[in-house]
């Protein structure tokens, strides 16, 4: 077994390109076994898009991603299957599988991965309902739940095979305050009540404050804060102070600049 | 000289595309296979239940669209050729030409277009929404085949349902056709009968038979290979859906003529 007490992830020196594109540039950080650990950054940043290569759903352009201590980036499919087990991950859109319901959307990885009798998968998909605070709606369509409903069950899902690390992407995105926070809580709960690692990708600055251990702050692709949340509120970078005090840019009359500032691309 | 560099830049660029979207094709068809064979064999799970519902999907419930179409292009066909054979006194032998016609062509044909249009369409359509959506890349991150959750199944339902379809296509196309000549035109019922019985060879029904397996593979293929190809959101899977209808088409009646070609000269 791999060593224990060293971080959980690990990520050096990584670049992301689509195309000729680069989208993450450099990026260095790791995650601590147990923490909460945030990734902030504006829309388009590429936060996604590193969610992606944390869990092995893209192959970086270079750079190395450990989990466990194990290089993922240079494992064969096969090998990440084995790793994506202990790796859980909650969706910007919740992904539910729209023809099955939702005790089946649970219960999908046990029924795979595990050899357990009907009725133990049936009593374990209850658990994680009830653990998320939808027990009772086994038998809903993913149609038939709100936004906030869906996360959750996204959640108890990504529960399932119960992870070591679980990968929240805009959880409270397009929800109302109220919702959030009862996710942001959720979070909390699962990182306490089961030592989980989480890492959560977001843009709120309100859940960020009641959720965070640690933060990375992207610009751009590129890390402009890293460190435990104090540190990164203290920071004197004109991106990260403007990002937490809320202020919008300043106003750019030049079209190419704006145009970049937008996409981060040169028009052509 | 810059007009001579851009058409050989757009000559090479055209030539590495369509070899990309062949290997892509190649790694698909590699892919479904051993998801579909190898792996059952060695006694890996096949997504049976999935694919019996696709099956009913596909098949049962495209029933009375193809056995309409089918109906109604025999009693065409069976006008068109009273109207020819006429002249010559020989509207018995309508049974003839619509018999082995319905069987080695129209039939597998027709079913296999009706089918692109409802299902391939579908198969695309659902593929790209779940990429759109998302829950492909849930599917990976579970540790869950993509290939083997939503190809395979739908991948045997339509090799399996396309031949039946075709089948009961071609008897019902040959009613239609025996509806008209007998009732309108007057032909004897046990003449059309047997001239019918008498045209058509094992063979015929062989090759029509397996024609309609590959016309079923084009159409998944196509369907799961533009599904997969959807980016962006809901006017990707418009387009993906619409382009797969075409291509699967295509592809139908240029594999027909490769069929014609080989097993009738
Ligand atoms: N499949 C893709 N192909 C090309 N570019 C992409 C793709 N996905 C995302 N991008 C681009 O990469 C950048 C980062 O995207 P993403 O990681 O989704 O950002 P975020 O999640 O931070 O909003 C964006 O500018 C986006 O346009
Ligand atoms: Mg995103």
């Amino acid at each position: 077994m791999p060593e224990e007490n060293g971080p959980i992830i690990e990520v050096k020196d990584l670049v992301v390109k689509y195309g000729d594109r680069t989208v993450l540039d450099n990026i260095n950080f790791h995650v601590n076994r147990g923490e909460t650990f945030v990734i902030l950054g504006g829309s388009g940043c590429g936060k996604s898009t590193l969610l992606k290569n944390l869990v092995g759903l893209m192959r970086p352009h270079s750079g190395h991603i450990l989990i466990n201590g194990q290089d993922i980036t240079e494992m064969t499919d096969v090998e990440r299957v084995e790793v994506r087990k202990k790796l859980g991950m909650c969706f910007q859109a919740s992904a539910l599988f729209n023809s099955m319901s939702i005790g089946d959307n649970v219960a999908l990885p046990l029924r795979e991965h595990t050899k357990l009798e009907e009725s133990t998968i049936d009593i374990m998909t209850k658990i994680k309902l009830e653990l998320v605070g939808l027990g009772g709606f086994e038998n809903y369509l993913p149609a038939e739940l709100s936004g906030g409903m869906k996360k959750r069950a996204g959640l108890a899902r990504a529960m399932a095979m119960d992870p070591e690390v679980i990968f929240y992407d805009e959880p409270s995105a397009g929800l109302d305050p109220i919702v959030a926070a009862g996710l942001d809580a959720l979070i909390r709960k699962m990182q306490s009540t089961f030592n989980l690692t989480s890492i959560v990708v977001t843009h709120e600055m309100a859940s960020v404050k009641l959720i965070a251990d640690r933060v990375l702050m992207l610009l751009a692709g590129k890390v402009v804060g890293y460190g435990k949340l104090e540190e990164i509120e203290g920071s004197e970078h004109p991106f990260v102070k403007q990002f937490f005090d809320r202020r919008p840019d300043d106003e750019s009359d030049n079209r190419d600049d704006y145009i970049k500032s937008l996409t981060g691309q040169d028009d052509d | 000289m810059s007009a001579l560099t851009y058409m050989f830049g757009y000559t090479g660029r055209v030539t590495l595309n369509s070899l990309y979207a062949v290997a892509r094709v190649c790694v698909l068809v590699q892919d479904t296979a051993y998801w579909a064979v190898v792996q059952p064999l060695r006694g890996k799970g096949l997504r049976l239940r999935s694919a019996v519902e696709h099956f009913v999907e596909f098949g049962f419930n495209s029933l009375p669209i193809v056995g309409l179409i089918c109906f109604l292009i025999g009693g065409i066909m069976s006008m068109q050729a009273v109207y020819l054979l006429k002249a010559f006194g020989a509207t018995q032998y309508v049974a003839n030409l619509v018999g082995v016609i319905a069987v080695r062509e129209l039939a597998p044909l027709m079913t296999a277009i009706l089918l692109t249009g409802r299902s391939g369409s579908a198969i695309a359509a659902e593929i790209g929404t779940m990429k759109v959506s998302e829950e492909i890349d849930a599917l990976e991150v579970m540790g869950l085949n993509p290939t083997k959750h939503l190809v395979v199944p739908k991948f045997i339902a339509m090799v399996t349902a396309i031949p039946c379809l075709t089948i009961l296509g071609a008897l019902i196309m040959i009613f239609g056709g025996f509806a008209v000549t007998v009732w309108v035109v007057g032909v004897e019922p046990n003449v059309y009968i047997n001239n019918t019985i008498n045209a058509i060879k094992i063979r015929d029904f062989a090759t029509g038979f397996s024609k309609s397996v590959f016309f079923g593979i084009v159409i998944c293929l196509v369907g799961v290979y533009r599904g997969f190809q959807v980016e962006g959101g809901a006017e990707g899977v418009g387009k993906m859906t619409t382009s797969s209808v075409v291509t699967s088409i295509f592809l139908i009646i240029f594999v027909d003529l490769i069929f014609t070609y080989i097993f009738f000269f």
